[in-house]
């Protein structure tokens, strides 16, 4: 007779790594809405061609390394770096741009490490990071939010225009002002100003943030505290980020001197902040893994992000700082192995 | 309400235990045949005192325990002895063991026995051995001897006893109905135990607070007995011992250790009945409470089984169908193990026999990669960090995995139960720690084999600078008798042959030589002559021998000779005479020369 033999344990639950990739997808919903609110349908446009790169990148690689297809691609991992690297880009962004970091990110990033599960490295991070050392104009090219635009919007058609055939070729954004320079940005070049003048003389600073900026970073944020709700991933990493951003940030305020870093509030409402606290930093296969060390990865990540803003070259960084602690995670792990039952002293790996 | 402690992680399993509780235990009567593992228990296998034909009474002992850890096994009805050989037995690998077969005559005619009325009354050692006798071994999973359990040292205080009615694995409700119908056996054991282990501090019987029904009539068994029942909220794997001694003290049993070493004893409660009945009536371990569950079995229920009982004899009794199950589990769904026959028996251990449809545990998928995403490490009871020493186990890095204490992974499932990836993470533990153990023993014998290797090299160098000494000392001893020649001239071509045979003779006895020299300085032809015939008779007779015997010739004709020159130093010493100095080095020869003659006709006496 045969019965069919299997180990234990038989009964398995209810979650599936391509439901969790979906849930992720779902959260990125409030924030991109915002971003597509004020920033117009580039976000969006954006969104959809990185999609179809990713999907079609991530086909051509499980056909080279001979994987099942559908097996692979039901696993909607492509399409979560699609969309992360695709918000994080600048609306109206060329076809090329999109093509060029999703392809790098999935076929360099991912797979030539060994798929999915098996990459060091943050791939979205790691796309959009060769794209802005690349190509350092177009990605520092950002949209002006609604709010301090005074011509009309560009509709969907432009915004698909603009994708194949360049900002030049419509008229919208021929005129001077559909881009403009980032809060971050301009708090950074200044040298001159108190921080409340800066706010009152510049169009691009809103309410506690960047105009618009804020707007997205709390839609991040809310899809984050959804995941969080869903237990995708642990409070651990985005917190501490985000306390180690705030604690930093109060540190050098200063009381808002034209030295100034900015205020907490500004610098966990703008640029890619919430984003990145819950959709990048979250990332598993890339961070650390225990309690403690998910606590040290989050508060350093926070710390690096805020000594680039302030003082690096760039003036946003949740790119390079990710991409760094993604080399430091494997060392943390190796210091923040937690006790297990019935041992006594913290008890590091590889110790005889 | 008294505090409870939490274990980190844990999962939530749908717990379906309504399908077998409705039900009350109902008696699964009398199989055709029962078949008897002389393992039903951790440590040395019971050795059969029966013979195939003989006639055994219900409750008779068939097999006896051999050894300190291990315990008798009983007929559980009475019948005819029909066959000791190896069956198909209860175990993962679906190996077979020896097995005492028994016919069932259908008359269930008990064997004489007896209890102990007043158990306070009985040292001990008594009570212990009354445990042993009855085959009684843990009845939640493992089948540790329970008198070696109890039978906890006078110098380790027991602070705790505790009876586990966690019964967190899902599906399973053989303890449940055992306490909702039998509460008050499970108290009059406690009480037992409670005697015998005198816990100076409390006594707690842990239930889930998924079993009300038991609890309440714990409770109401329990009044006035100073026996405390404890609820904590429903979680899996709280039932683990280790899991449920934190649960109830906040205490942790140190890694590799025994609860006792925190002056706790942890009971299972089928085992303290079996206990209770053992004292008070002097019945052995012949039947247990067994649930039989699954959408594969009409009737899903607890049955009071005879031990040995086949599994089928279950199965049908419950509508079991086999073209609805997806796989015959025996156990719970997370740490049970698939069964490939249907005729193994119901052992001791046997909680739970499951026969679920593809609908309830649908067959596994394919794994999918791991995205480390940590939620194995949130589900871990111990702590460990499960995403890591899959890497580890599936790089064959034992050393990091032993670093990540996978050694104190008690193969909860948890882990895998949680995992989105489908990955089957325990299969991947389970294997690494048996990889780990057979290598620990490979160094063991490695370390061994380097030894004894090391030793007869040592032995062979030795024995080579040996022979090189006395070739040397032979040659020297040559030139020297060469230039004495050649002062004398012209050689007696007699006296020459004469010193020929010498020099044979101290090439292989310098001893005799030496003492000839001295007790005949002047040693005539004949002598010569003579020593050559005898040592020519020698080798023709060693020539026509074989190996052991020459060897162990050797040894004897070095024993006389050394005899001899022992003589011969004593008379030289009582003499006084110049020899002395040369007998004692020659003796002193003699001794090693006879220790490597016996060690070549034991080297080749153990090759042989």
């Amino acid at each position: 007779m045969a019965l069919f033999k299997v180990t234990s344990p038989h009964a398995t639950g209810p979650l599936n790594t391509a439901r969790v990739m979906q849930l992720v997808l779902l959260a990125t919903i409030p924030g991109v809405l915002a971003l597509n609110w004020h920033f117009g349908w580039g976000v969006l446009v954006n969104i959809v061609f990185a999609s179809g790169v990713a999907l079609a990148a991530e086909a051509l690689a499980l056909t080279l390394r001979k994987r099942p297809l559908g097996f692979y691609l039901g696993d909607y991992s492509a399409l979560v770096t699609a969309v992360l690297l695709a918000v994080a880009m600048p609306a109206y962004s060329p076809w090329w741009l999109i093509a060029v970091g999703v392809g790098f990110a999935i076929l360099i990033a991912k797979h030539l490490y060994g798929g999915m599960g098996y990459n060091p490295f943050n791939p979205a991070m790691v796309g959009y990071v060769v794209l802005l050392i690349s190509f350092p104009v177009e990605m520092t090219t950002w949209a002006a939010p609604r709010q301090a635009f005074s011509g009309e919007m560009p509709g969907l058609a432009d915004a698909i225009s603009v994708l194949f055939a360049g900002r030049e070729a419509i008229a919208a954004f021929a005129v001077d002002g559909i881009t403009m320079a980032t809060p971050l940005d301009i708090l950074k070049q200044n040298n001159s100003l108190l921080i409340e003048d800066l706010w009152q003389q510049s169009p691009v600073f809103g309410q506690w943030g960047g105009l618009g900026w804020e707007w997205a970073n709390l839609g991040f944020l809310a899809g984050g505290l959804f995941l969080l709700s869903q237990r995708i991933f642990t409070w651990h990493a985005p917190i501490s980020m985000l306390a180690s951003l705030t604690l930093i940030s109060a540190l050098f305020y200063d009381g808002g001197s034209s030295a100034s870093g900015g205020s907490p509030l500004f610098h966990l409402l703008s640029g890619a902040t919430m984003f990145g606290a819950f959709f990048i930093v979250t990332d598993p296969v890339t961070s650390a893994v225990s309690v403690m060390g998910k606590i040290i990865y989050g508060a350093l990540i926070g710390v690096l992000l805020y000594l680039i803003r302030v003082w690096g070259n760039y003036p946003d960084a949740i790119a390079f700082a990710v991409l760094l602690m993604n080399f430091a995670a494997p060392l943390v792990d190796y210091y923040t192995q937690p006790r297990t039952y019935g041992h006594e002293p913290a008890h590091k790996s590889g110790d005889e | 309400m008294r505090k409870v402690w939490d274990i980190h992680g844990g999962v939530h399993p749908p717990e379906n235990k309504e399908q077998s509780n409705q039900l009350a235990i109902t008696s699964a009567g009398i199989p055709d045949q029962l078949v008897f593992p002389l393992s039903q228990h951790i440590g040395t296998p019971a050795a059969p005192i029966v013979a195939v034909g003989q006639k055994v009474l219900k409750g008779e002992i068939i097999a006896e325990a051999k050894g300190f850890v291990s315990v008798p096994v009983h007929a559980s009805t009475s019948g005819e002895v029909i066959a000791i050989e190896q069956r198909n037995i209860a175990h993962p690998s679906g190996m077979a063991a020896p097995c005492i077969v028994i016919q069932a005559d259908g008359k269930d005619e008990w064997i004489e026995h007896s209890g102990i009325e007043d158990y306070t009354a009985v040292d001990k050692a008594e009570l212990l051995n009354r445990i042993r006798q009855a085959g009684i071994a843990g009845m939640g999973g493992a089948g540790f001897p329970s008198a070696v359990k109890l039978g906890t040292r006078d110098d380790q205080v027991i602070e705790t006893l505790i009876f586990n009615g966690t019964e967190c694995e899902p599906y399973i409700t053989a303890d449940d109905m055992l306490m909702r119908e039998r509460a008050e056996e499970i108290i009059a054991g406690a009480k037992i135990l409670k005697h015998l282990v005198k816990p100076t501090k409390e006594t707690i019987i842990g239930v889930e607070d998924n079993k009300p029904e038991g609890i309440a009539a714990l409770e109401k068994a329990a009044q006035g007995s100073g026996i405390e029942i404890v609820s904590f909220p429903t979680k899996y794997p709280s039932g683990g011992e280790k899991q449920l001694i934190q649960i109830l003290t906040g205490k942790e049993v140190p890694s590799g250790g025994l609860p006792a070493q925190v002056g706790i004893v942890c009971q299972n409660l089928g085992t303290t009945v079996a206990i209770y009945r053992a004292i008070q009536f002097g019945e052995p371990l012949i039947s247990r409470i067994t649930t039989v569950t699954g959408e594969a079995c009409e009737q899903n229920r607890n049955y009071e089984v005879l031990l040995g009982s086949p599994i089928s004899h279950l199965l049908e009794l419950s509508g079991y169908q086999q073209k609805k199950a997806s796989r015959l589990i025996m156990g719970g769904p997370m740490m049970g193990f698939t069964l490939h026959s249907e005729t193994v028996p119901v052992v001791k251990t046997t909680n739970c026999i499951m026969a679920p449809s593809a609908k309830e545990i649908p067959p596994p998928t394919p794994a999918q990669a791991c995205i480390r995403c940590g939620m194995c490490a949130e589900a871990c009871p111990v702590s460990l960090l499960p995403q890591q020493m899959y890497w580890f186990a599936r790089g064959k890095e034992y050393e990091k995995l032993e670093a990540h204490n996978l050694m104190d992974c008690i193969e909860c499932g948890a882990c895998s139960y949680a995992c989105p990836s489908n990955i089957p993470l325990v299969q991947y533990y389970r294997a690494s720690k048996a990889d780990i153990r057979q290598q620990k023993q490979d160094a063991i014998k490695a370390e061994q084999s380097k030894v004894r290797f090391e030793a007869r090299q040592e032995r062979i160098e030795r024995q080579e600078a040996e022979k090189e000494a006395k070739r040397k000392a032979r040659k020297a001893a040559a030139e020297a008798r060469a230039a004495g020649n050649a002062e004398a001239g012209k050689v007696d071509a007699v006296q020459a042959a004469v010193e020929r045979a010498k020099a044979k003779k101290a090439a292989t006895d310098p001893a005799q030589v030496a003492a000839e020299t001295a007790a005949d300085p002047a040693p005539n032809g004949d002598a010569a002559k003579d020593a050559i015939a005898r040592a020519l008779a020698k080798r023709e007779a060693a020539s026509s021998m074989t190996d052991e015997e020459r060897l162990l010739n050797a040894v004897k004709a070095l024993g006389k000779r050394l005899d001899k020159t022992r003589e011969k130093l004593a008379t030289a010493q009582a003499e006084g005479s110049d020899t002395v100095e040369i007998l004692t080095e020659t003796l002193a020869k003699l001794e090693i020369k006879l220790v490597d003659a016996k060690q070549a006709y034991d080297d080749h006496q153990q090759k042989n």
